[in-house]
């Protein structure tokens, strides 16, 4: 669905992240932005800034008396209307604020920690031999559709322990839901439909035959000595396809873009392996793939600008990430960089619960294409396409490996 | 010079333990934990300004 919008003249006074321009190159607005005013602003969306510095996206990320995160998605919605109804339910913790979300997330901690996912590196491993053994024979891989798309719901899949042979349905799930969530209320709605039933179905099998598996874990936790309703399970569930799907796709996607286009990076990693975690924090830092969202509390003078109560603020992480005031040569890629603190997975109590997972993501994605194909390029530039939105990365990624 | 995490201002951003896991480890929520008690050695003491130059929540801290 494509709303048509006026295109932007002045991104200082009339943002809109779905502009073409934006979509195709944001960094030189944010780099134009950064000298001109230091947050920018729009009456689109019913009002929104956006701050395009480190400092500004820090601060902001950590204010939780003056921001709420009850939405993260910015878009034409009035705020009470927001709040995701049921069946769907609100997605604790990233649209939950304190004090509650500290609960919420503390439920979730232990299925995403390194102890919990370092163990599934072989799995991943297997599954990115098996996607590249698929695509292999050609001269030209679709790097994206064909390779990074489907590494993260296929981890997914298997952590919430369902059936192997529902891949395929349970990809198109996750393209309904990340799909979904630009729709209108009632057509997200009926979208949900067949994920929820598909869901409770899986959730019901798992009561019946308890096993080590994250859905599993989600039925046995307990707040407050009870357990979770059906319907916070269910909810979880859809955050975590949500949260982990689209973003680690379009990671790996934007990563194998900068190989292909950057041989020398891409002899570097092929013979220095033990590069790669360094590496993989540059490429986050990089081409940081999230952008989230906040609501203002209530009027308010804030970082020289005057904001009201339900002005969105569209959270940069990606713009903070090429603020030269906070990174040496911040418009540079350096694959070893040694100091780089970037905010990709976000900053304070909502950093990115799934970020061990979304890295041994990245890192074995990467490994293993880069094992498979020491040498590759882009096949054809012009058919490139990147996602427009909250989460950057590209979609079509045709790279010539022969 | 000793190491610290500030367990308030610690997020689990996971950096510290990566690059220096001889230093860091992680508890069950994924949080940072330091794992050498007193006096860093030279080399120890360089893996832990790197961490700490790595930490976006500014909780590692290299101390007197
Ligand atoms: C490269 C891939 C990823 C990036 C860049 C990323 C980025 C982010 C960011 C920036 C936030 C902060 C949200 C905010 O401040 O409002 C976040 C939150 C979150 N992410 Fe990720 N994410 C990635 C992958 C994943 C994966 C694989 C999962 C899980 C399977 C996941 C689960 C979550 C959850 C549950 C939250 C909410 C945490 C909270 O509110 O306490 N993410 N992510
Ligand atoms: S890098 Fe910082 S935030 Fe991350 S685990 Fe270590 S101390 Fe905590």
């Amino acid at each position: 669905m494509t709303i048509e919008k006026t295109p932007v003249t002045d991104f200082a006074t009339d943002f809109d992240h779905t502009d073409p321009a934006w979509v195709a190159d944001p960094y030189p607005i944010w780099e134009d932005l950064r000298a001109r005013c230091p947050v920018a602003h729009t009456e689109r969306y019913g009002g929104a800034w956006f701050p395009a510095t480190h400092a500004g996206v820090t601060q902001i990320a950590k204010d939780t008396e003056n921001f709420t995160s009850r939405t993260v998605i910015m878009n034409d919605g009035r705020p009470d209307e927001l709040a995701l109804p049921s069946p769907i339910g609100v997605a604790p913790p990233i649209t939950s604020d304190p004090p509650f979300h500290q609960i919420a997330r503390k439920l979730i901690l232990p299925a995403f920690s390194p102890g919990a996912i370092n163990p599934l590196e072989p799995q991943v491993r297997a599954l990115c031999g098996t996607l590249l053994d698929r695509v292999a024979g050609g001269d030209v891989v679709e790097a994206s559709w064909d390779y990074a798309r489907l590494i993260p719901p296929s981890v997914i899949r298997q952590m919430l322990g369902f059936p192997e042979a529902d891949t395929n349905v349970f990809i198109d799930i996750v393209h309904t839901v990340t799909e979904s969530v630009d729709l209108p209320m009632d057509e997200r709605i009926a979208a949900f439909a067949p994920i929820e039933e598909y869901f409770v179905r899986q959730i019901e099998d798992h009561q019946a035959n308890p096993r080590d598996d994250l859905t599993t874990f989600l039925l046995n936790a307990e707040i407050d000595g009870e357990k979770l309703a059906v319907e916070h399970v269910f909810g979880t569930m859809i955050l975590i396809l949500v949260a982990g799907i689209d973003t680690t796709w379009s990671a790996i996607g934007s990563s194998l873009w900068h190989l292909a286009r950057n041989p020398s990076d891409l002899e570097r990693l092929a013979s220095e392996p033990d590069l790669m975690p360094v590496a993989i924090e540059e490429f986050l830092r990089f081409y940081a793939p999230v952008t989230m969202a906040r609501l203002v509390k209530h009027d308010m003078e804030y970082l020289g600008v005057t904001m009201r109560e339900y002005d969105w603020i569209l959270l940069g992480f990606p713009a903070a990430n090429r603020d030269p005031a906070a990174f040496v040569d911040a418009d540079r890629f350096i694959i070893d960089r040694a100091e780089n603190r970037h905010v990709a997975f976000g900053l304070g109590i909502h950093r990115c619960a799934g970020s061990n997972l979304a890295r041994l993501e990245l890192r074995v994605a990467l490994e293993e294409f880069i094992a498979r194909y020491p040498r590759f390029t882009l096949a054809d530039p012009d058919q490139v396409t990147w996602s427009q939105g909250q989460i950057r990365g590209p979609r079509r990624l045709p790279i010539r490996v022969g | 010079m000793r190491v610290v995490i500030d367990a308030d201002l610690c997020q689990g951003q996971g950096r510290c333990f990566s690059i220096a896991p001889s230093l860091f480890g992680f508890d069950e929520l994924g949080n940072g934990v330091v794992l050498v008690t007193g006096e860093l050695t030279e080399g120890e003491l360089e893996l832990a300004r790197l961490a700490e130059a790595n930490c976006p929540e500014h909780a590692v801290g290299v101390i007197e």
